[in-house]
């Protein structure tokens, strides 16, 4: 039986991999982190029912127990080798494989591009990866008893000046998410969201900003953040224009939040180079054809899984895994 | 006052920590669904008072929860009622301008 090699064992790794045990293969996983899990792994919860992130990541990886998995491992080269892909690991392993699953997902933005809204240069700027370790259980010093908390939307997403069109999708549920669950740590805050507009596409999403707004007291301004300054108390002044006003519009919070978006993967770009895969004007993968092909690649035997196509939820990165699962199998059943 | 040439004008900035939101907050216990207004304007849209005098239900809520005064719009409204119908969140706009009355009263 042909080896299939899993670039990534984030959510979309991992769940292809269960649906490859499933159908009777035995995938390896090549993960470059020291354990499974990827991004999902250090949420808190997960919007819109506030599942334990950890629920899904221990599920998976009690299920994908058969598999061969390398963590702390990378791949370092990869070539087409008469129908197959030789893959070299930086352990020294080689293997040949009838087909290869690119689950190499996403970085968070890094929201220190973004200088204008203070990130590494105020203390209480925090992001909203910081702000899930902090729920998660994780120290953090500079969140302690806000009064007013403020969340920034599309934080390096739909800005071209910070080189992203793309919408990332999950911030806006996420900072909903986010600041209900800071009402309920702090009832007596006061919590501004800061939207250009909310896109709120998923099942149960809009329910759970009508919950924000009307149990939690939420107040959403449309408007996007321009500048953050900070007081002499150490607190932080927020500019923005309350577009439905068509007003200037000024606040002072203890935490902002700012909501980083999903960008491209470069770190796997000597690898797409090597393996000759296209790639997409927003520095994603490109698939095929974005309606019926988006888990094939532009050379056979080469999947795609999750979000190194674009940004993704995760239950849609799950679905793809599972059907690029059965991608896999077609192709390794009909040569 | 001697004339100077210039004159000061006062900022139109909206400052939300010297915002007093007493009477919104008052309205959202006597019409709790105020607060699940997403601006959409479809009261505004519908009103038959908007083309003649710019009353905007939209705009009430938000200066409502500007803090400012909405009595003076509020005069052109005829409680027609359609901004009720229209409301996609349900909420009932006539009912909030008549608690909005209540409390000036």
């Amino acid at each position: 039986m042909k080896n299939i090699v899993i670039i990534g064992g984030g959510v979309a790794g991992m769940e292809a991999a269960r649906q490859l045990l499933a159908l009777g293969y035995t995938p390896i996983i090549v993960e470059k982190a020291n354990a499974l899990g990827g991004h999902v792994a250090s949420w808190y919860r997960l919007f819109p029912d506030m599942t334990p992130a950890s629920e899904i990541i221990s599920r998976l990886k009690k299920e994908i127990a058969p598999a061969n998995v390398f963590t702390g491992t990378k791949v370092i080269s990869i070539s087409r080798e008469k129908g197959d892909y030789s893959l070299t690991l930086d352990n020294g392993v080689s293997i040949l494989a009838g087909a290869v699953l690119f689950a190499t997902g996403f970085k968070v933005f890094d929201a220190s591009k973004k200088e204008e809204y203070g990130y590494g240069v105020y203390d209480r700027v925090i992001t909203n990866r910081d702000l899930e370790a902090w729920l998660s259980g994780g120290e953090d010093k500079r969140i302690s008893a806000p009064k007013a908390i403020g969340f920034v939307h599309c934080v390096g997403s739909r800005d071209l000046k910070a080189g992203n069109s793309q919408c990332s999708k999950v911030c806006c549920t996420t900072a909903i998410k986010q600041a209900i669950e800071m009402k309920e740590k702090f009832p007596k805050a006061e919590i501004y969201c800061f939207y250009m507009d909310l896109r709120l596409f998923g099942k149960k999403y809009e329910d759970f900003y009508i919950n924000a707004q009307r149990d939690f007291g939420v107040h959403f301004i449309r408007g996007r953040v321009s500048e953050v300054g900070e007081t002499i108390d150490g607190r932080l002044q927020v500019k923005a224009e309350d577009t439905l006003s068509g007003k200037p519009l000024k606040v002072q919070v203890d935490n902002l939040v700012l909501m980083s978006g999903m960008v491209c993967n470069q770190s796997v770009s000597e690898l797409v180079r090597q393996a000759r895969l296209d790639i997409d004007d927003d520095g994603f993968l490109r698939s095929r054809n974005n309606i019926f092909d988006i888990l094939e690649s532009n050379r056979p035997g080469i999947f795609y899984a999750g979000a190194c196509t674009g940004t993704k939820t995760v239950p849609e990165t799950l679905a793809e895994a599972r059907a690029a699962a059965l991608e896999i199998h077609n192709y390794l059943q009909n040569g | 006052m001697a004339d100077f040439g210039f004159k000061l004008s006062k900022s139109s900035t909206l400052d939300l920590d010297r915002t007093d939101t007493r009477v919104y907050d008052i309205l959202c216990k006597t019409d709790p669904d105020i607060r699940t207004c997403m601006a959409c304007g479809s009261c505004s849209a519908s009103c038959t008072a908007a083309p003649f005098c710019g009353m905007s239900m939209r705009k009430v809520i938000l200066a409502l929860q500007r803090g400012q005064d909405v009595r003076p719009m509020l005069g052109k409204c005829m409680l027609c009622g359609k901004c009720t119908m229209v409301c996609p969140r349900g909420i009932n706009t006539r009912h909030l301008i008549l608690s909005i009355c209540k409390y000036y009263d």
